[in-house]
């Protein structure tokens, strides 16, 4: 039980697309265990290929509907996917209630699919700290697509901008209210925005409010102008869903502008150095309070800003040039 | 910030076959949730082979199955049959519901690892799965 775990194994069944591998591997990453820095290590070279697609809105707005209807879609492409759906932790319990995957039961035998459900453990901005690495895993385990639904956005959960290279803002009728205050933050990530609901009262103005405030807003010779995409995505019969089409050929067109303009190797270098700073945060805390255990320095520290003989700022300073010679 | 992180249980429960009663299933999962544990729900109308893919690729360490539709000693043999051939030998199977007292010693012959029938307290669910973990 407590064999230490064969990395070079793991990862090789990873390559080969074993889903207990990958699912293993992820766990590790979730659970920051200490292998996990290793296996990533031989994990990257394998990444950056496929297409991500970032799936974001309120609470309830449509983002797992339409994740199921998306994953259809690819797969009549012949296209593997992978899916990572993020839910919030309770702040109380450290629990979580995961209930994305009822929405997406139509794949549920299908070995092209690969689903996992993730709570965001404290972290803020709609993800996991752990979904950064976890996509990269399910991109080397060869999904040709992976789809990330966040958590239900507010107006700051908008970090999957970081990782997707197209981004789905699901809206819905009589947000408008909501809508208005959005345009300045969370309106400007969209690639495309999807008006779902398109059924429910009140869907015509709202495309309408949505496509004024779209063309009120300037964008540069070349820039991609983000879509608006009404979807109904539930329905008794078949036909009454509509939309899904179009939000695919959207996503289609939006793809072909990156690899036109170049902007794909833009956002991957984005992606990257978003990576990096993530982790060097994490290295850099880690390494320092390892360095200061046993030494009682650190509680020494804490004592004085508490007492108000030191201030936080100082401290980090002062640990900080033990460790690191700046160039100044 | 603690540096020794513990690992957090997964647990998977779900509804199987035409059982149409989700009351219960839902209020185990979240006295889970409560309890701190990561709870995914599958929702009803499930099969034993899509129970068993959704627990591997989610590496759940408790696959939850909720019974209320006399068909526990139908689905279990299969659930089991399905964990067998995809050696999922370290997840823990529990089950709970409304069915004859007579037919847990069945149901754990077959492999169910433990049966919570109605009235079963949070307290013994919860620290049941924390103590009987095989991994
Ligand atoms: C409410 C109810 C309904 C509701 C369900 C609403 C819903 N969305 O859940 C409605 C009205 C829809 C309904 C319909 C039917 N019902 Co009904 N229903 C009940 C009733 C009265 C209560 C169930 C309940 O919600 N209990 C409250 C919850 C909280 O308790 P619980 O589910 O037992 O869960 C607890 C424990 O068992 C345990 N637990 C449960 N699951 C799990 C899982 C795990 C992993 C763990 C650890 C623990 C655990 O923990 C929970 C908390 O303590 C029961 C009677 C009974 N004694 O169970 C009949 C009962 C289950 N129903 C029955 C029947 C026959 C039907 C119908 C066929 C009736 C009909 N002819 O139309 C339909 C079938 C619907 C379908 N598709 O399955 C029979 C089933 C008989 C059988 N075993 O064959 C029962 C037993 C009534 C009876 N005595 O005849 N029903
Ligand atoms: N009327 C209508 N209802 C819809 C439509 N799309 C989704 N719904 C319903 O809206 C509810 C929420 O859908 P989800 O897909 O779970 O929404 P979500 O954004 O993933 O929700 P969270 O993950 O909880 O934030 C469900 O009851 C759906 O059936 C639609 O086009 N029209
Ligand atoms: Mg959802």
């Amino acid at each position: 039980m407590n064999k230490r775990p064969d990395i070079d194994q793991m990862v090789n069944r990873l390559f080969s697309g074993d889903r207990r591998a990958t699912a293993r591997l992820i766990t590790w990453v979730e659970d920051g265990m200490e292998e996990t820095r290793e296996a990533m290590r031989r994990i990257y070279p394998r990444t950056g290929k496929a297409k991500i697609i970032g799936i974001t809105g309120a609470g309830g707005a449509g983002k797992s509907t339409l994740t199921d209807h998306l994953i259809r879609k690819f797969r009549e492409q012949d296209k593997t996917v992978g899916v990572v759906l993020v839910d919030p932790s309770s702040p109380f319990s450290g629990g979580a209630f995961l209930g994305d995957r009822i929405r997406l039961q139509n794949h549920s035998q299908d070995d092209g699919v690969y689903i996992r459900s993730m709570a965001s453990r404290g972290y803020l901005g709609g993800l996991s700290r752990a979904t950064y690495d976890v996509i990269r895993i399910i991109e080397a385990m060869g999904a040709e697509v992976v789809i990330v639904e966040t958590l239900g956005a507010g107006q700051d959960e908008i970090d999957v901008i970081h990782i997707a290279h197209t981004c789905l803002l699901v809206v819905t009728p009589g947000m408008g209210d909501d809508i208005q205050a959005m345009k300045a933050g969370i309106m400007e990530i969209a690639t495309i925005i999807v008006l779902n609901k398109a059924d429910l009262e009140g869907a015509n103005a709202c495309l309408r409010h949505l496509n004024t405030t779209l063309s009120a807003a300037s964008f540069e010779e070349g820039e991609w102008v983000p879509k608006v995409i009404p979807t109904v995505s539930v329905g008794g019969k078949p036909q009454d869903i509509q939309g899904i089409d179009e939000l695919i050929s959207a996503i289609q067109e939006h793809h072909a502008h990156l690899q036109k303009t170049d902007a794909i190797d833009q956002i991957k270098s984005e992606r990257v150095e978003h990576e990096l700073g993530l982790i060097f945060k994490d290295e850099l805390q880690k390494l320092i309070f390892k360095g200061l255990k046993g030494t009682g320095r650190k509680k020494r520290y804490i004592e004085n800003i508490v007492k108000g003989k030191d201030d936080p700022y100082s401290v980090v300073d002062e640990v900080l040039k033990t460790y690191i010679k700046t160039k100044e | 910030m603690a540096e020794t992180k513990k690992k957090k249980i997964k647990v998977l429960v779900t509804k199987v076959g035409l059982d149409g009663h989700d009351r219960g299933v839902k209020v185990v999962a979240s006295l889970l949730k409560e309890a701190g544990m990561e709870v995914i729900y599958l929702g009803m109308f499930q099969t034993p082979g899509g129970i068993v893919k959704a627990a591997i690729d989610e590496d759940v360490d408790v696959i939850g199955v909720s019974y209320l539709s006399g068909e526990h000693l139908v689905f279990t043999p299969k659930i089991v049959a399905e964990m067998k051939k995809n050696l999922l030998d370290d997840v823990l199977l529990v089950a709970g519901g409304t069915f004859p007292v007579e037919d847990i010693p069945t149901l754990e012959e077959m492999g169910i690892d433990k049966v919570f029938r109605a009235g079963s307290l949070t307290d013994t669910i919860v620290q049941y799965i924390q103590q009987n973990l095989k991994r």
